[in-house]
């Protein structure tokens, strides 16, 4: 039986190895992966964007990539329950160790998202591309989405709003969320206003990038070190990962 | 009825119609509001056709670039800003003379656009940081 099997495993793996050959020879994953999205053609599902979070790197009582999303979004940086905040810096203390450990929470991105599960109008909803949005044309302001999400990263506007941004339309009335910087993606740049803002800072602790790109920085680090989910018991698959809690 | 008399008819109720929707067709002699094109030039598309399918073409857009994040469309939101923000007060609203207010409130008709998107150009926006 063992040398049957033998000759089957061989023929499997050089079949494998053949077909492999042929996806890459063409070019074209590499060429897909490597080219930006041209401007006029949909988001694809090759692509699924994330963040990777090195808390190692993150410095405590550094607010940089709040301001930076406050900015980028115009957001006004109020920090009342009635403000709208894309983006929160949190401190965790370990009581045992008294180890604090900081970290930036955002919209996970989730690959199952319960936000868009629970949408009764279907504003919420989940780009092909892993992000996920708030059609806010469509959002009646009901909140459940808010309610559903684990990581308290959406926000109502309550109040009637003032020179809001070409690029980030937003309005009283909706629900609103970190949008992984969409506006920037469309455009090519493969970076958002936080990641931007945390490398300028020197701390380069978060990671923007195709998590389905094997040969992008995101997917490599993933690869190479040991990442976390928040609240991975969910089964959510969120986009944005954390290192070092 | 005697098919002849029944064309008679038939006749009678077309001229009918034509003549009561003629009214209709007057409201285009009457007088336009005055309205600041801003930077003007030629538009996207016939303005004729904006006139009347902006609302139509905006929203099929939109729709697009919301879901699929397809930008650069031919009819878009800022670039009507763009071009017809008023370079009084760089925006296409604040008065009757506004591309966006004029037209507006002379057909009465309510603007939600303006609620969430911003009414101001943008590239003067950026210069005035």
């Amino acid at each position: 039986m063992s040398d049957t099997n033998l000759d089957r495993r061989q023929f499997l793996g050089r079949a494998s190895v053949a077909l492999a050959g042929l996806a890459i020879a063409p070019g074209m994953l590499l060429y897909e992966f490597s080219q930006a999205r041209p401007l006029g053609e949909a988001a694809s599902g090759k692509v699924r964007w994330g963040m990777l979070i090195d808390t190692n790197q993150c410095e405590s009582g550094c607010n940089d990539c709040v301001t930076a999303c406050n900015e980028e979004n115009g957001l006004s940086g109020g920090t009342a329950p009635t403000d709208a905040q894309w983006i929160r810096k949190v401190e965790l203390k370990d009581t045992g160790s008294g180890r604090i450990t900081s970290l930036p929470v955002m919209c996970q991105h989730c690959a199952s998202p319960p936000c868009v599960d629970v949408c009764p109008t279907g504003a919420s909803f989940k780009r092909a591309d892993g992000i996920v949005l708030v059609d806010k044309h469509i959002c009646i302001g009901c909140r459940y989405c808010m309610m559903a999400c684990p990581y308290k990263a959406r926000s109502f506007v309550h109040e009637t709003l003032t020179d809001q941004l070409t690029d980030v339309p937003r309005g009283k009335g909706t629900v609103e969320s970190c949008t992984l910087c969409v506006h920037r993606v469309d455009k090519g740049q493969e970076t958002t206003a936080c990641a931007e803002a945390c490398a300028r800072g020197g701390h380069h602790a978060i990671l923007f990038g195709n998590l389905n790109d094997p040969d992008s920085e995101i997917s490599k680090r993933v690869r190479a070190v040991a990442t976390t989910q928040i609240r991975a018991d969910l089964g959510l698959n969120t986009g944005v990962r954390y290192q070092g809690i | 009825m005697a098919p002849w008399r029944m064309a008679v008819m038939l006749a009678i109720c077309i001229a009918t119609s034509a003549l009561t929707s003629a009214p209709v067709f007057a409201a285009d002699e009457s007088p336009m509001p005055k309205l600041d094109i801003g930077k003007g030039g030629k538009c996207v598309d016939d303005p004729k056709f904006m006139r009347k399918n902006h609302m139509d073409v905006l929203k099929h857009q939109r729709d697009e670039t919301m879901r699929q994040g397809i930008r650069g469309g031919k009819y878009s939101l800022a670039a009507c800003v763009d071009c017809h923000a008023s370079k009084k007060n760089n925006s296409v609203l604040g008065s009757n003379e506004n591309f966006c207010q004029g037209c507006h409130e002379y057909v009465e008709v309510k603007i939600d656009c303006f609620e969430c998107h911003s009414s101001k150009r943008k590239v003067v926006a950026e210069v005035s940081k």
